[in-house]
């Protein structure tokens, strides 16, 4: 579980974390969403220690992250697997030195072990003929999926996606979701993932938070957001007329 | 205040780079890959060009002596010093600063542009150790390359002089030979050490701190080569004062 603790951080002048409380529950989907400025690399860069908050503290299974020696905070990264944007996959290795990476690095496992470990979660992610191509000779997909397999190889407590869905066609996109989702269980793994996607939102949301200016504007599940009469929260979520029509309907089989 | 700003950063950076080392067995491959691709990928080119530059110093010196009173062997002293003290050393450098430099720049650059060395750091791995600790131990072995640069810089004098006409192979050993002093090459190898420092960790540092897209990393890598060069001609001076002058 990680708890976040009236959370500020700044840039300069700039104040993009707003004093931000929430939690996020283990074996859960939790996404944050806003506008594009609203703060949510930020706040997943601060939930990944890469960006220190100036007031306020995360707490990673009732730890504060500031309270970690040096050495427990680079073990603490080792429980976090991150899924970027961009898959970020290393272009001069093969997606099997990708996945294996982490475990090269952190573990002293026989090279038979690490191979035996990469394949099972190659495997979890449906790619099984993929072990020595390298990421150029691969579909966005496909990438995703290689750094999905490389966030879990170490058996991660925490996965953060962000943007795991961006690039990629409705189906595929569906795919990544639904994979997310079901390793998120299977593991029982705390999950955060930064989305845009309102096709997300409704598939996996088992926890939204909306950040609007730096500030926790409204959180929810994926049913309440149908229900909400927050503003802020319906001009982004039903922005599109799909998702006006969807509502509607929605509040018509309800009642 | 930038510039000062920047030296600052690249002192930091050059902490970080020895801090927190990465596993051996990984650090191992990771050296012998940079030693493949910094220093035997640019062999062809520093033979190339040594060779060449050694050929046109020999016919340059030997168009100048006009007076029948200077000995023909001028000519292979004068390539021997200009060779090893200059051109080897500091000559090739400067186009290593554009051949390594550039390539050092522009994967560092790309591997921030796609997010690389964020997962790097997400993972807890030392980026810095990762990616410029192998590329400042693999440039140790850049002094090799300057001697062999030295060698074919003196064969290709040897060559134009003999074969121009201009002078004898026995005249060329001669001069080679004449007034030789040790401590010149003690000299050329303290210089080539340092810039192979410089080679290593001022294109990294531009392609480390770069921000942007694809178009910066272009031109991250023109100004790292601008200032590895700017660096590099410095310290040739500051060098050159100390142990000649």
């Amino acid at each position: 579980m990680i708890e976040v603790r009236d959370i500020h951080k700044s840039f300069g002048e700039a104040h993009i974390l707003k004093g931000i409380t929430t939690t996020f529950e283990k074996g859960k989907t939790n996404l944050v969403i806003g506008q594009s400025g609203s703060g949510k690399t930020v706040f997943l860069k601060c939930l990944l220690g890469l960006f220190v908050p100036e007031d306020g503290g995360i707490a990673y299974d009732g730890k504060l992250y500031s309270e970690h020696t040096d050495d427990e905070k680079r073990d603490l990264r080792q429980e976090m697997g991150m899924v970027f944007q961009g898959s970020a996959l290393f272009d001069s290795m093969t997606v099997e030195g990708n996945v294996m990476f982490p475990l090269e690095m952190f573990t002293k496992q026989s090279k038979s072990e690490m191979k035996d470990r990469v394949d099972a979660v190659l495997k979890r992610v449906n790619l099984v003929d993929a072990h020595h191509k390298f990421p150029s000779e691969i579909s966005g997909g496909m990438q995703k999926r290689v750094a999905i397999a490389r966030a879990i190889v170490m058996n991660p407590k925490y996965l953060f996606c962000d943007e795991p869905n961006s690039g990629l066609d409705p189906k595929t996109a569906i795919v990544i979701d639904d994979l997310i989702k079901e390793i998120t269980e299977e593991y029982n793994i705390t999950t955060v993932i930064n989305t845009h996607d309102m096709n997300s939102v409704m598939q996996i949301g088992e926890k939204i938070i909306f950040l609007k200016d730096g500030l926790l504007e409204w959180e929810g599940t994926k049913n309440e957001i149908f229900k909400t009469n927050n503003e802020a929260v319906t001009n982004f979520v039903y922005s599109s007329d799909l998702f006006k029509k969807v509502r509607q309907m929605y509040i018509q089989e309800q009642n | 205040m930038n510039y000062l700003a920047s030296v600052g950063s690249y002192a930091i950076m050059i902490r970080e780079v020895f801090k927190k080392p990465t596993k051996w067995r990984i650090m191992k491959s990771l050296i012998f890959k940079e030693i493949d691709e910094l220093i035997f990928s640019s062999l062809g080119i520093i033979i190339f060009i040594s060779f060449f530059i050694g050929a046109v110093v020999a016919i340059q010196t030997a168009l100048n002596l006009t007076n029948p009173l200077i000995p023909r062997d001028l000519i292979g002293f004068a390539t021997r010093q200009s060779v090893i003290l200059e051109f080897a050393p500091t000559f090739v450098s400067i186009i290593m600063a554009g051949k390594v430099g550039s390539y050092i720049t522009s994967s560092i650059g790309t591997m921030r542009v796609t997010e690389q060395i964020d997962a790097l750091e997400v993972m807890g791995v030392n980026s810095l150790n990762y990616l410029v600790f192998p590329k400042i131990i693999a440039m140790l072995f850049y002094p090799f390359a300057i001697a062999i640069s030295m060698y074919v810089g003196i064969f290709g004098g040897w060559m134009a002089g003999v074969f121009g006409g201009f002078l004898t192979s026995e005249d060329f050993a001669m001069g080679l030979q004449s007034d030789f002093v040790p401590f010149h090459i003690a000299y050329a190898f303290v210089k080539t050490l340092i810039f192979a420092f410089v080679i290593a960790t001022v294109p990294s540092f531009h392609g480390f701190y770069m921000k942007g897209g694809a178009l910066e990393v272009g031109k991250a890598s023109t100004t790292s080569f601008v200032w590895t060069s700017v660096v590099i001609i410095i310290l040739n001076y500051i060098l050159t004062q100390l142990l000649l002058g």
